[in-house]
């Protein structure tokens, strides 16, 4: 048992080691500057449901859309060394199909929301692929490849809506947003734990981690064991699109309405430094799922606690990018190697200490 | 027989072949929008005006372009662009001297270029996260000193700023008779100057053909004796260093310090930089073809406006397109090569 602690604290958690202390980091602050920020409470929301509050609850739901986004992006990341940052506005396509399709039939029921969340999939799923068929057919960069749909995907979403913002207003559109009647836990929630487990089922089940991996770390070599990379490229960037049209209803859900310019700003930078907080080599290779999914956590939680510290939206940036690089300064492999050499020179000070004290 | 050997030709490298591209198409279009369009695009002043909006662009894509040559990438020139502006002006309604106001933008954009350096090359952290945080940190700076639009009231500035050169047998006759000169802004002097120093850096420098080196294979290069991380490092305070001249020449154009400013301008830069040729990878790129990139960009945004396409999302979507078809384009080409290169 004893061995076993040590080996942990030796080899640390691996991969989780940065995304846990920064948790670690911020639940302290938090504890010191204000142990009120822990609490929950139940309360009734205006509809007149009994729901969770507190600021725990609102990081745990703000971060639903970022960690869908992260797990796909993960995979991405993996497979192709290199990042989408088409998301949000892939995002906004999703949703403004979402709405599009919603806007079209007569009236909202559950099956015209399932109708019109799957029109948003398909939609985003082809849109991903056009991204992944530059990556995967025609070896572009991700970045270069991802950086057309980044530069008019949010006006294909304004065309989409003919120009304007269209709401769509519905008790079961609410609900996705917001709390299904009698559960007390917010929707996000529950959709980013259902994703989550089709991503653990689905990783057991096939073998695409291991694949996914392979290809990642060297794609020829997995070629010639008989991998198809290209498939395998191809097929993460449609699971991302899938994650897309998740995230974007889920946003959409939560104001009722679709704007083109501002739903999910700025995901695709938080997305790729969630994946880059969670200890996954933005360069490709090895990747954990559910250090992303904490990573996710961790911007959230950052940014809800400088929005407790009274700090405005628009300034909140600034600090994160602080935070920012001190994780990954203590991440980074040169800061590691140092503090392993002072480790082991204070060890040796003291064995020489200890020899001269039985000489 | 020396006259053979003068005559042969070597055959175009990547960088030539795919700047070459780029300055075809450019031209190609500019003369089919002068021939359909006609209007705006007749006069030689529409050149003059697209430079002297894009003066800034054609500045951080240099920067830009070096750090992609030595393999790298920085997404924080626009934010420190902004940044820039805005502790300019501000520091001029106070009062302030202008010599010290250029000596302010330098050294916000060093200071952004020593710090990202220096954790990108010593620490070795990844440049895109970074940099990242680098954009999110001038950003949130910015708003931090105002979030509200500010003016520049200084007079000394709006000397400056007025300072055109103006040449009277490139304008045009107005409707009222009136000849209007051609008008070049101070900005774009600026901004050619640096492509000229740059190119030559590039070109004829032992630390340019360093970028290349460390860009196109990193451990040649250090097997060849290149300090490697000193070169990264420089790479870096270049493009800092050209993002607050970007800034001051923004302030001269706008004269205005906005929270938004400058929004988008690290993926435009980006952009024009692809277009002119510049590989992602690193070790392939020019900074000429950098200038014909941001030069077309801006093309294809005049021609949709000219040519009638009065829905506000025409602007964005065709310049997708024509990214995407510039990009298809370098790949294809890049792959018949090594193609030909292997057989």
């Amino acid at each position: 048992m004893k061995n076993k602690l040590k080996q942990i604290f030796k080899g640390g958690l691996g991969q989780l080691t940065i995304p846990l202390i920064a948790i670690a980091l911020l639940v302290i602050f938090n504890l010191i500057r204000d142990p009120s920020f822990f609490s929950i409470e139940l309360m009734h929301n205006n509809d007149g449901n009994i729901v969770l509050a507190g600021n725990l609850i609102s990081i745990i739901n703000g971060a639903s859309e970022l960690a869908v986004l992260a797990m796909g992006m993960t995979l991405v990341t993996a497979a192709c060394g290199g990042q989408d940052i088409s998301v949000g506005a892939m995002a906004a396509i999703a949703g403004s199909t979402f709405v599009k399709v919603l806007k079209a039939s007569p009236s909202i029921t559950g099956i015209t929301v399932v109708i019109a969340f799957f029109a948003a999939c398909v939609v985003a799923m082809l849109f991903a692929s056009f991204n992944g068929v530059l990556v995967a057919i025609f070896k572009i960069q991700p970045m270069i490849a991802t950086l057309i749909l980044f530069t008019c995907g949010r006006s294909i979403a304004y065309w989409i809506n003919g120009g304007a913002t269209p709401t769509v207003e519905s008790p079961i559109i609410n609900a996705i947003g917001g709390f299904i009647p009698g559960i007390p836990v917010p929707t996000p929630v529950l959709i980013v734990i259902a994703v989550a487990i089709i991503f653990a089922l689905a990783f057991r089940f096939t073998s695409i981690e291991l694949f996914t991996q392979s290809v990642g770390i060297n794609g020829s070599a997995a070629r010639l064991n008989g991998i198809n990379s290209t498939f395998i490229k191809l097929l993460s960037f449609i699971i991302l699109g899938a994650c897309v049209a998740v995230a974007g209803s889920i946003a959409v859900g939560r104001l009722g309405l679709i704007n083109h310019e501002t739903i999910l700003l700025d995901i695709e930078m938080d997305a790729i430094l969630a994946v880059a907080i969670g200890g996954n080599s933005l360069g490709g290779g090895k990747f954990k799922i559910s250090g992303s999914i904490i990573g996710a956590y961790v911007i959230q939680m950052l940014t809800i606690t400088l929005y407790a510290m009274k700090v405005s939206s628009t300034d909140v940036k600034a600090y994160k990018a602080i935070v920012i690089i001190i994780l990954v300064v203590i991440g980074s492999p040169v800061i590691k190697a140092k503090f392993q050499k002072l480790m082991n020179r204070i060890k040796d000070n003291k064995r020489k200490v200890s020899v001269k004290g039985a000489e | 027989m020396e006259n053979t050997k003068k005559f042969r030709r070597e055959p175009l490298t990547d960088t030539q072949l795919l700047m070459t591209i780029t300055i075809g198409i450019f031209f190609a279009m500019y003369l089919i929008a002068m021939a359909v369009l006609k209007g705006g695009f007749l006069r030689p002043q529409q050149i003059f005006d697209m430079l002297n909006d894009n003066a800034p662009l054609i500045i951080t894509s240099c920067g830009l372009t070096i750090v992609m040559i030595a393999g790298g990438i920085d997404i924080s020139v626009g934010a420190v662009t902004s940044l820039v502006v805005m502790s300019c002006v501000l520091y001029l309604n106070r009062g302030g001297n202008i010599f010290v106001s250029v000596l302010l933008a330098l050294g916000i954009g060093l200071a952004f270029g020593l710090v990202q350096g220096y954790l990108i090359s010593y620490l070795e952290i990844q440049p895109f996260i970074v940099t990242l945080a680098g954009m999110f940190f001038a950003r949130g700076l910015t708003t931090i000193l105002s979030v509200n639009p500010q003016k520049a009231e200084h007079e000394g500035f709006a000397k400056l700023r007025d300072v055109k050169i103006e040449i009277s047998w490139l304008g045009y006759v107005a409707k009222n008779g009136n000849r209007i000169p051609a008008r070049i802004e101070l900005g774009v002097v600026i901004a050619l100057a640096c492509v000229l120093i740059i190119f030559l850096l590039l070109k004829f420098h032992k630390l340019g053909r360093g970028f290349y080196a460390i860009g196109g294979n990193q451990q040649s290069a250090l097997m060849l004796g290149i300090n490697v991380k000193r070169t990264r490092f420089i790479t870096y305070i270049i493009s800092g260093l050209l993002s607050g001249i970007a800034g001051y020449v923004f302030m001269m154009h706008t004269g205005a310090g906005n929270a938004t400013n400058a929004a988008g301008m690290e993926m435009n830069a980006i952009a024009s930089s692809i277009i002119g040729g510049t590989l992602l990878t690193g070790g392939v790129g020019n900074v000429v073809g950098t200038l014909f990139g941001t030069l077309t960009l801006t093309t294809i945004n005049k021609i949709v406006v000219s040519s009638g396409l009065k829905d506000p999302w025409w602007q964005k979507i065709t310049t997708g397109g024509m990214l995407c078809f510039f990009i298809l384009l370098q790949s294809i080409v890049l792959s018949r090569r090594s193609k030909k290169k292997q057989s």
